[in-house]
């Protein structure tokens, strides 16, 4: 077995590790389910009659994908916790004696966690369609839409990974870990027009890559021409990927359980 | 090569910041043995294990296991080892096969051969009735077992057990004592760190006491027993005025000095099993002296640490 087939073998093994038993945490599964449901009646509800978008007579239209996009980056939190939570059980000590690949580990982590917001993706989608939701463009465009925000979350897994690896205990990674999620989806356009906030925060908002994602995502879902958002988008997400997964590696190489 | 050691470690510096957790150990043990590592918390018995290991690298000095070094070539090492931490390194949400399983296939051993051991480590280690269930409802004791199962799924030449009964009930405690004295019957080698100096005795052949980071002994547990002058003799008389005569017939059939710990009482080192009991009471009674009470007490590994450090295995510092 050469370096690659290690890797993707052991990553493989790691995958199934996680996957496995998440059939077997019934509750964790309803809440999962239930919590971007939930946030998608809330906001098409509460907001929806009094928030109007220019170029969307329909602000569920303009809401709906910003809602995708933030549970997705919600979902990413999942690694850091799963991480933690390994290493706190002293797992990783006997990861890192075995004639294993190192990067597997946090691989295998953050594609089982991939797989796990796929899973509550369709569940989102299912229900955003019974509220009224419509693909404005083609299924194809609405694909590429859902690869590129798929593709976000994939990304801040690595950079949850790290946090993981990096804080201390279970509790610490559940705040370290969601903590930041809330400015970085809540000032951008996920749920409103950045041209209506205060002008430094607007700035902000525009600069915010997840902004940037979210637009890409809304256009491609609603038939609108999506300019160089996608293409920015998907450099925003590889360059994540390769700079994170080279920290997060390095450090779980590094770290023990005391 | 014959006399290629198991474990052997020369020379072993590790610091966190300042502190110094090894400062030079040397230690080998040959293919077969069962090594007792012993010392107080902080003394170092950890991060030796977590060099050899691989989990973390020496500053100064060379680890091998069957001669491979452990910095050079990590993942050759890891192929021949089993560790068994302090904390039972088990994936709770799985059953106790999946988990054997899982970590065969991690050491590459494949699907059907990783699922054929972990049969035999179920029928080893009296898991099979649990095998499918999952393990976060084991008991302590049924999770070291599966640990150390895991542990073994490769058939490592070495076996690491840090702190195997750390934490278990003393029933629990007993029941691991024999899946280790099981586990030395079959020949594995066991490097096994422990505070507990009974439980050194008891499963290890050849004792290593460790200290600030050092070796500061190495024997047999009784060798380590005999360096505290062998067993104490204590002898209780009846009247006071005695006390001269006593001390008289006590002091040449002693090995040390004889204490006087009140005008009735004595202590001294004999050596032991030289039947020496019947030959003081006699003696006592020859010379007119009334015994009360006569007691041979074999000393405690903790009488031996206090004998090669000057202070008690119970410190509490924090191994880092």
């Amino acid at each position: 077995m050469n370096r690659v087939q290690r890797t993707l073998h052991d990553s493989f093994v790691e995958a199934e590790r996680h996957l496995r038993v998440i059939p077997r945490n019934i509750e964790l599964l309803i809440f999962a389910t239930i919590q971007p449901i939930m946030f998608l009646a809330l906001f098409a509800y509460v907001f929806g009659g009094s928030i109007s978008i220019p170029g969307f007579d329909n602000y569920d239209q303009f809401l709906m994908p910003g809602i995708f996009s933030q549970s997705l980056v919600f979902g990413s939190a999942f690694t850091s916790i799963g991480l933690a939570e390994d290493l706190s059980k002293g797992l990783v000590d006997r990861l890192r004696s075995l004639p294993m690949s190192r990067s597997a580990v946090i691989i295998g982590r953050t594609v089982s966690d991939l797989v796990r917001n796929l899973l509550t993706f369709c569940v989102m989608l299912t229900a955003a369609f019974l509220l009224g939701f419509r693909f404005g463009g083609s299924t194809f465009d609405a694909a590429i839409a859902t690869g590129l925000l798929v593709l976000f979350s994939y990304a801040l897994s690595w950079v949850q990974a790290l946090i993981g690896l990096a804080v201390s205990s279970v509790e610490a990674a559940n705040s370290a870990g969601f903590i930041w999620m809330f400015p970085l989806t809540f000032v951008s356009s996920a749920f409103v027009d950045p041209s209506t906030m205060p002008k430094w925060l607007e700035v902000v908002a525009n600069a915010n890559p997840f902004t940037v994602v979210t637009n890409a995502a809304r256009a491609l879902y609603n038939g609108l021409p999506v300019g160089n958002d996608a293409w920015i988008s998907l450099l925003w997400s590889v360059g994540l990927i390769a700079v994170f997964s080279m920290i997060a590696t390095r450090k779980f190489s590094r770290s023990t359980s005391s | 090569m014959t006399d290629q050691f198991a474990v052997e470690m020369r020379g072993v510096v590790k610091r966190f910041g300042d502190t110094v957790a090894l400062n030079g150990v040397d230690l080998v043990v040959p293919p077969g043995a069962v090594y007792g590592l012993l010392g107080p918390n902080g003394a170092g018995k950890t991060t030796s294990v977590k060099v050899l290991t691989t989990l973390i690298r020496p500053d100064a000095g060379t680890a091998c296991i069957d001669g491979i070094d452990v910095v050079a070539q990590p993942d050759e090492v890891r192929r021949r080892i089993g560790l068994t931490g302090q904390y039972a390194a088990v994936d709770e949400r799985l059953t106790a096969r999946e988990n054997l399983v899982y970590v065969g296939r991690l050491f590459h051993l494949g699907t059907s051969e990783s699922r054929k051991r972990a049969g035999d480590l179920l029928e080893r280690f009296d898991l099979m009735e649990a095998s499918d269930r999952v393990v976060k409802g084991f008991s302590g004791g049924m999770r070291r077992r599966l640990d150390i199962a895991m542990s073994l799924i490769a058939n490592p030449s070495v076996l690491f057990l840090d702190e195997p009964t750390t934490g278990l009930d003393p029933r629990s405690r007993l029941g691991m004592w024999d899946v280790i004295e099981d586990l030395a019957a079959d020949g594995t080698t066991v490097l096994l760190t422990t505070q507990y100096l009974e439980e050194a005795d008891r499963l290890a052949e050849r004792i290593v006491v460790i200290d600030h980071g050092h070796v500061i002994a190495e024997g047999t547990p009784d060798e380590l027993q005999s360096r505290t002058g062998g067993a104490l003799l204590q002898v209780s008389i009846a009247r006071a005025e005695n006390r001269e005569v006593a001390l008289s017939v006590l002091s040449p059939m002693c090995s040390g000095r004889v204490e006087v710990r009140d005008d009735r009482t004595f202590e001294a080192p004999i050596i032991a099993g030289d039947r020496v009991v019947p030959s003081v009471i006699r003696a006592l009674d020859d010379a007119g002296v009334d015994v009360l009470d006569v007691v041979v007490r074999r000393p405690s590994l903790d009488d031996v640490f206090l004998a090669l450090t000057g202070h008690a295995a119970s410190t509490d510092e924090v191994e880092s």
